[in-house]
């Protein structure tokens, strides 16, 4: 079971055969679909972390659970998956906060409603996230990474916020859903149509160095290597490839889709969005462009520390303008992938082993955060923090939890967002040799400001959140404290905060091994 | 290797000094006292999520389990004290929570005679104010609360104080840092104190970018974040760490000063003062404030090696002297007694940090140590004062000495302690401090003209002992206003509970007779204690008093409390008569605190938080999203232009084709126009057929 693939192929798989048995529920049978996806999301996760178990960790650079079988023959792309130390964490999360979503939707159905197509869009999400983790083909990792597109397009659109809104200069009114969820889609695609011609030039390449044209990652990352893709021709590649995962990160300055996104979406939604799909984009970077393109890479990665730098900066500062909790969030979530960003373009051991434990700790503290501010804007019907004042007082669980989220998102040494955040400054001291210090150096201090104004941003949002008296307009309201379902959602994710704080091997155990000899066969001797 | 092996942390090192090569044959490694030391940082944190989640279960409702906490720190540290005197110990423990490319990274403990004292400091007066807490926070909102983070700032520090490496001092450091942000923001519900705990944060979070900077510097040119392995690059004069050694340096002291309050990162503590007072008397005393000269102290080697970080000395001094003589003039303008207190201490922050400028290693932490003491007690005798006239403003005290016997005798020798009046503990430490300077500004030290040199030294010791007058001034006035003349407030004061004035006692104790632990040519316990490291510090020792010194440093202290017993011991009627220091422009320069607040506020922090984060925001909306809509428009008025030139050109095409485009069409408007059911279902039904595709293809 674990040899053939299979194993690692029902961890992707099972989700969608979830949403097939809850269509064939009844659409009034509410508490079948729930169960139904609970066992599934449950088993894809429990299927994980045997996984995790069963993974041996002395060959943690090497693919394994994996099978490498025909699928379209005409064009060589084959159905090639594995797990190694690198998208193991990933996968691991994947299946986590998944199964967290569900138990928290439980009693918390965005309007209008309907369960059944919910869950269903979340359950065919879960697929598309856990099987990019896992794809060593070009297309296969495509069809993945685009699975996803269409569900969060249906989240968005269907259950989103129906405020309206105005789309400045263009002076036009529209409901907050829809623009947001055309302008994820239609951004998304727009770096996928880029990303799908790198692959195509990557494919006809290929052929040119005398053996048969593939998309087999492994056997690209080998031919890069011998330096096929050398020259312009990898420079142009990895442009492309840079503009597909670039949105997807989202780094500055195609970074614009995500605030209306999060904003606009429903709490699941925004919590799978910023907990899984952001990965997407930075893991692309780490398992495609970077071994693919070494030499493309390095070129580029001073662009890609800029931008990285430039984003963290830039997010912050727009974080402290904000006035609306949820879009708060989701700004610094750009600013969070600029350091997750900033690691991998430092080419080091260090800097990429930063980028992944910066992934996980970004996934589960801000989708914890989203959760919070979800559940917040469900009771006050509001997420403006000037109304939400002396939560502190109203709610006083949900406020410590929030604190403490808070701290975790700031980067408070001892709990998960700190190593990422730290490690990618350590990194960025010492870049790959080649790679400018004097630049790398002048991102590493600006990068370290960067951690000022996060903090500046986030004591704030809890000052002006749970701090002070509640406002006039609550008096006589009472508001129920953190349910039992929120609870069982949050807990683990809590403890997992702490947990990779105090023990980061949870995280660097896994992938050390396997970012030391990505690192070698891609820029070492 | 499976999950457990991966897992599994080995414990790699447990080196003792002792036995490491090249290491000095009369130190220990101090048995199991010091091998169980783990306990010490891990107790509290553990206890402080205990208090958090059960603490009101329990009789006390937490306030048992944290002094309980704190008794043992306090044991512990005065065990290992004393096994320390008898012989001293060097050991460090680590286990290894990760590795990164070939970089370890290690929860430790490090026990030797810098962290040694600083255990028994924090235990002895955390006790103290722990016990004092009881009857002070009585009848507080957040009784357990309060308990839960108290625990964790006095954890955090010892966290701090127990790190072997940099990366632990960090989580020590921060852990100090949200502690005190919870405390100062006790009384949340009051917008001046969340603002308060902000300020003190963020502030520290700037001084943080140099900790970080200096760390990650040092760790990559000695290959190592541990400080043994640093300090043994020092020794051994490691080109790569040389190279970069002074910039390491400096961006380490950039981070102590925040902590430590040095100027201009001064201004969060004097704010801080919004927590309840025993937060202050911890803050002030062994924790938090002393994190910066810690660091520096335990770096040392570092700052006194020639060819390292030895020019950085030069800008310690002068940052040290600044603080010492300017935030001690502050202090004589303010009304509220816990705010003289406050400014007290970053001068008295700025006498260490100046003399571990000075190259005076054991005259600074020796100051650390007996300031600790008498801070703590004047902070908790301000607290019960404002416990019994409910009021900071010494305008509404007066007198109190009849009603507050206790109180009143411990404050005095507190301010006396302070002051610098022999032989209380505060004059030793700081006539050591004084003698260090003069002794910089002498030919035989080392404190060459590379750090500025003689010169540089000698103005530091004319304003170390203007402020030493300054510093006597002030208490004078603080121990006149509030006990003698006539009571002014309103109510009944009365001496606080015995759980309160007890502590007192204790801490009057220290107060009195820690000086003794190191008098020049008598006694060198202290010297002999802070002295037992690993790496050894080699700093000066005087051999007896220099008499030059303790007249002048004296006669400053005497003469500071007679005008202060002039101006301020006659009662008058009104504060503002009383109040008689008006010298023209210094006055409002003092009350305004230099306008250092403003320019932050109004040049740095409002600026940011509004236009330069506002017009981020607009751009964000306005021009980046400018060109992204813009494409979304331009290129659905393309479509439409295409649609009306098929409309009107293809038209003939289209209507013979009619009842085709009339059946799909049909069939389009249903799946558009249907319910979310089908989109879902569409969806599955996509990824299905394409999942089939794989799975048959891989069959096949």
């Amino acid at each position: 079971m674990f040899d053939n693939g299979l194993a690692l192929s029902l961890v992707v798989i099972l989700p969608l055969i979830g949403a097939g048995v809850v269509m064939a529920v009844p659409k009034a049978n509410e508490s079948a679909q729930k169960m139904t996806a609970l066992v599934f999301t449950a088993a894809a996760f429990v299927l994980s972390v045997v996984l995790a178990i069963q993974f041996d960790y002395g060959d943690a650079s090497a693919f394994q659970f994996g099978t490498d079988l025909d699928w379209i023959g005409a064009i060589n792309s084959r159905y090639h998956i594995g797990l190694d130390g690198i998208s193991l964490p990933l996968l691991v999360l994947s299946t986590f906060v998944t199964l967290l979503s569900v138990i928290y939707s439980w009693e918390h159905w965005p309007e209008p409603h309907n369960p059944k197509a919910f869950i269903i869009l979340m359950l065919v999400l879960a697929t598309g996230m856990n099987g990019t983790f896992v794809a060593l083909d070009l297309i296969l990792f495509f069809v993945f990474f685009e699975v996803v597109l269409l569900p969060m397009y249906f989240m968005i659109g269907i259950w989103g916020d129906r405020a309206e809104t105005e789309i400045p200069v263009f002076k036009r009114v529209t409901e907050m859903r829809l623009y947001a969820a055309i302008k994820f889609f239609l951004f998304t695609l727009f770096g996928s149509a880029f990303m799908l011609l790198g692959f195509l030039g990557l494919y006809f390449r290929s052929g040119d160095a005398g053996g048969i044209r593939t998309f087999d990652m492994l056997a690209l990352s080998e031919l890069g290597r011998a330096g096929v893709f050398a020259g312009s021709f990898g420079m142009w590649v990895f442009a492309a490839l840079f503009l597909g995962f670039a949105v997807k990160v989202p780094m500055f300055p195609f970074h614009t889709w995500l605030p209306d996104a999060h904003t606009a979406a429903p709490t699941v939604g925004s919590v799978l969005l910023a907990a899984i799909l952001l990965k997407l984009g930075t893991y692309a970077f780490v398992r495609i462009s970077l071994p693919i393109l070494p030499e493309a890479a390095q070129r580029w990665a001073p662009t890609i520390g800029i931008l990285a730098v430039i984003g963290i900066i830039y997010a912050s500062l727009a974080c402290l303008a904000q006035t609306d909790m949820k879009r708060l969030i989701a700004f610094s979530s750009v600013g969070h992938m600029g350091f997750v960003m900033l690691g991998i373009a430092t080419l080091t051991d260090i800097g990429i082993n930063a980028a992944i434990i910066g992934m996980v700790a970004h996934g589960v503290i801000t989708g914890l955060l989203f959760f919070l501010a979800g559940s917040m804007s469900h009771r006050y019907h509001t997420r403006e923090m000037a109304r939400l004042g002396g939560n502190q007082q109203l709610m006083p669980i949900m406020g410590a939890i929030l604190g403490f989220t808070a701290m975790a998102s700031l980067g408070l040494p001892g709990l998960a967002g700190f190593w990422g955040e730290f490690m990618a400054l350590l990194a960025s001291f010492n870049p790959l040799e080649g790679l400018s210090t004097g630049l790398f150096r002048t991102l590493m201090v600006l990068g370290a400001v960067g951690t000022v104004l996060a903090a500046g941003y986030l004591l704030w949002m809890l000052q002006r959140v749970n701090f002070g008296e509640p406002k006039a307009e609550w008096e006589g309201h009472h508001f129920h404290d953190v349910d039992g379902y929120e609870m069982a959602a949050w807990a683990p994710m809590i403890l997992a905060i702490i947990a990779i704080g105090v023990f980061p091997r949870l995280v660097f155990g896994s992938t050390n091994d396997a970012v030391v000899a990505l690192v070698n066969a891609a820029f070492g001797g | 290797m499976s999950l457990l092996a991966a897992l599994s942390t080995e414990v790699p090192l447990l080196l003792a000094a002792a036995t490491e090569e090249g290491g000095h044959a009369e130190l220990g490694d101090g048995g199991g006292l010091a091998a169980a030391a783990w306990l010490i940082p891990l107790v509290p944190m553990v206890a402080a999520f205990v208090i958090a989640l059960f603490g009101k279960h329990f009789p006390y409702r937490g306030w048992d389990i944290a002094t309980a906490v704190m008794g043992f720190e306090a044991v512990y540290g005065t065990f290992l004290l004393i096994a320390h005197l008898a012989r001293p110990i060097a050991y460090e423990g680590a286990i290894e929570i990760a590795r990164i490319g070939s970089f370890p990274i290690e929860w430790g403990w490090v026990v030797d005679g810098l962290s040694i004292m600083m255990y028994f400091v924090v235990g002895v007066v955390g006790f103290f104010v722990f016990l004092y807490a009881k009857g002070y926070m009585e009848g507080d909102i957040r009784y357990t609360w309060f308990f839960a983070s108290f625990t964790l700032f006095a954890g955090g520090m010892l966290v701090l104080v127990s790190a072997p490496n940099l990366i632990q001092l960090i989580v020590g450091w921060e852990l100090v840092g949200v502690a005190s942000w919870l405390l100062i923001g006790h009384y949340w519900e009051d917008h001046a104190n969340s603002s308060a705990a902000i300020k003190a944060f963020l502030t520290n979070k700037v001084a943080d970018v140099g900790l970080f900077i200096g760390a990650i510097i040092l760790a990559l040119s000695v290959g190592s974040f541990r400080f043994s392995d640093i300090l043994h690059a020092v020794e051994e004069g490691v080109p790569a760490l040389a190279q970069f050694a002074f910039w390491a340096g400096l961006a380490v002291f950039i981070g102590a000063m925040g902590k430590s309050g040095q100027f201009p990162l001064h201004v969060w503590l004097p704010d801080a003062m919004a927590g309840p007072t025993p937060v202050s008397a911890l803050m002030h005393a062994a924790t938090m404030v002393t994190a910066g000269i810690y660091l520096v102290a335990r770096l040392f080697p570092l700052y006194l090696t020639e060819g390292f970080a030895d020019e950085v000395r030069s800008v310690i001094i002068i940052i040290g002297a600044l603080t010492l003589f300017l935030t001690g003039l502050i202090a004589l303008v303010q009304d509220d007694i816990k705010r003289v207190l406050a400014y007290s201490t970053l001068s008295q922050l700025g006498y260490m940090m100046a003399a571990l400028g000075a190259g005076a290693y054991t005259a600074a932490l020796f100051h650390l140590f007996t300031h600790a003491f008498f801070k703590a007690l004047l902070f908790l005798g301000a607290g019960s004062v404002i416990h019994a006239v409910h009021s900071n403003n010494m305008s509404d005290m007066g007198g109190l000495r009849k009603y507050m016997p206790w109180t009143f005798r411990t404050f005095v020798i507190g301010a006396l302690a302070l002051a610098g009046i022999a032989p209380l503990a505060g004059f030793f430490s700081k006539d050591e401090i004084l003698a260090s300077f003069r002794y910089a500004g002498s030919a035989e030290s080392g404190f060459s003209a590379a750090q500025g040199g003689a010169g540089l030294a000698n103005i530091v010791l004319v304003l170390g002992i203007a402020a030493a007058f300054v510093t006597a001034f002030y208490m004078a006035r603080a121990v006149f206003l509030t006990f003698f003349g006539e009571y002014k407030g309103h109510g009944h004061p009365h001496e606080s509970p015995a759980v309160m004035w007890i502590p007192l006692v204790g801490l009057a104790v220290g107060s009195a007779f820690a000086g003794f632990l190191n008098v020049p040519g008598v006694t060198e316990f202290f010297t002999e204690l802070v002295g037992g490291r690993a790496v050894p510090v080699l700093d000066h020792h005087a051999e007896s008093f220099d008499v030059v010194v303790v007249v002048l440093g004296l006669a400053a202290a005497l003469l500071g409390i007679f005008f202060g017993y002039r101006i301020w011991y006659p009662d008058k009627a009104t504060q503002a008569e009383r109040d008689r220091f008006h010298v023209r422009g210094l006055y409002p320069l003092l009350e305004n605190k230099y306008y250092i607040d403003d320019l932050y506020f109004d040049g740095i922090i409002r600026p940011i938080r509004g236009p330069v984060a506002a017009g981020v925001n607009w751009f964000n909306g306005h021009v980046i999203d400018f060109v992204v809509n813009g494409a979304g428009f331009l290129a659905r008025g393309l479509g439409k232009l295409v649609y009306a030139f098929d409309q009107n050109a293809v038209d003939g095409a289209i209507n013979a084709s009619g009842a085709f485009t009339g059946g799909w069409g049909e069939l389009l408007r249903k799946v558009q126009t249907g319910r979310v059911q089908q989109y879902a279902t569409m969806i599955v039904a996509g990824t299905v057929l394409l999942v089939a595709g794989i799975v048959i293809a891989g069959i096949i």
